[in-house]
């Protein structure tokens, strides 16, 4: 199979951090500032898309496999962790017919 | 350098639409704002020549689990909750912290940004290597993520189940 591009020249490795840096960002204020939970767990899968982007650029720039066999078990690993969060939530919204975080505080003392 | 171009365009979506994800009131807005963002990064793989965790990126996730959270969210019929209204000293405290947070990174990473170190082009994202790589090297751990899904799969199923059925 030929690469799509023949030429990738131009890119450089430190725009790419500065990128996903951003993005992490965006998802760590999201998932402070929301209060809604499922919109916190796509927070989460915003920052895990941002390593994702720094773990490609860096598998590119040292021309080596390995980083993106990590991003393919990111992958895996954030589908299982999304599925048994969305059904924990399911479970809160059984318990209080809502879905803002501020409404768990059995356990504040 | 029509290519640099083009990264930074594509950037600029991508953060954009980021900012969209966290600003947008209704959830289901959210959730389409993030799908976006999922095809902006899978460009910036396929610009970086790595083909496979492009395709498996829109496949995974903006086709399984955006679409598993699209389902919760119509199952849920959060059209009458509305959403409580923020709190703006911890929504501002949150923006402080966040901004922290990315000045932080930068400033470790400083001076390591040179904007010299260009990606030449490599062929390790096609399919042929990385299937290569992922059945002679990592094969355990790909057969443990199998473990790892089946022992999620349950766990969801065991935890959205209703209780109190009688089986008559």
């Amino acid at each position: 199979m030929p690469a799509v591009l023949s030429i990738t020249q131009g890119l450089t490795v430190d725009y790419y951090v500065i990128l996903s840096s951003i993005l992490f960002s965006i998802g760590a204020i999201g998932l402070m500032t929301r209060k809604n939970m499922i919109v916190m767990l796509m927070c989460i899968e915003l920052m895990l898309n941002s390593v994702n982007l720094l773990l490609v650029a860096f598998s590119s720039y040292f021309n080596q496999g390995d980083a993106q066999i990590f991003v393919f078990f990111i992958v895996v690993v954030a589908a299982a962790e999304a599925t048994v969060g969305l059904s924990i939530l399911i479970l809160a919204y059984r318990n209080k017919r809502n879905i803002d975080a501020d409404l768990f505080n059995n356990l504040k003392g | 350098m029509i290519l640099e171009l083009i990264s930074i365009i594509l950037g600029g979506m991508t953060i954009g639409s980021a900012l969209m994800v966290i600003l947008s009131k209704h959830p289901i807005r959210s959730v389409l704002y993030l799908v976006i963002t999922f095809f902006f990064i899978s460009g910036h793989f396929i610009l970086m020549n790595a083909q496979f965790i492009a395709v498996v990126n829109i496949i995974v996730y903006a086709g399984a689990i955006m679409v598993l959270f699209l389902f919760v969210l119509m199952l849920l019929n959060l059209n009458k909750v509305d959403e409580r209204k923020t709190n703006h000293p911890i929504s501002f405290t949150a923006v402080i912290a966040g901004g922290a947070l990315l000045l932080v990174i930068l400033a470790a990473l400083k001076d390591g940004i040179t904007f010299t170190n260009t990606i030449v082009k490599s062929d390790v994202g096609l399919v042929e290597n990385l299937g290569t790589l992922l059945f002679s090297k990592y094969v355990v751990p790909f057969e443990v993520s199998s473990i790892l899904f089946i022992s999620a799969m349950v766990g969801a199923v065991l935890l959205a189940k209703r209780e109190k059925q009688h089986i008559d």
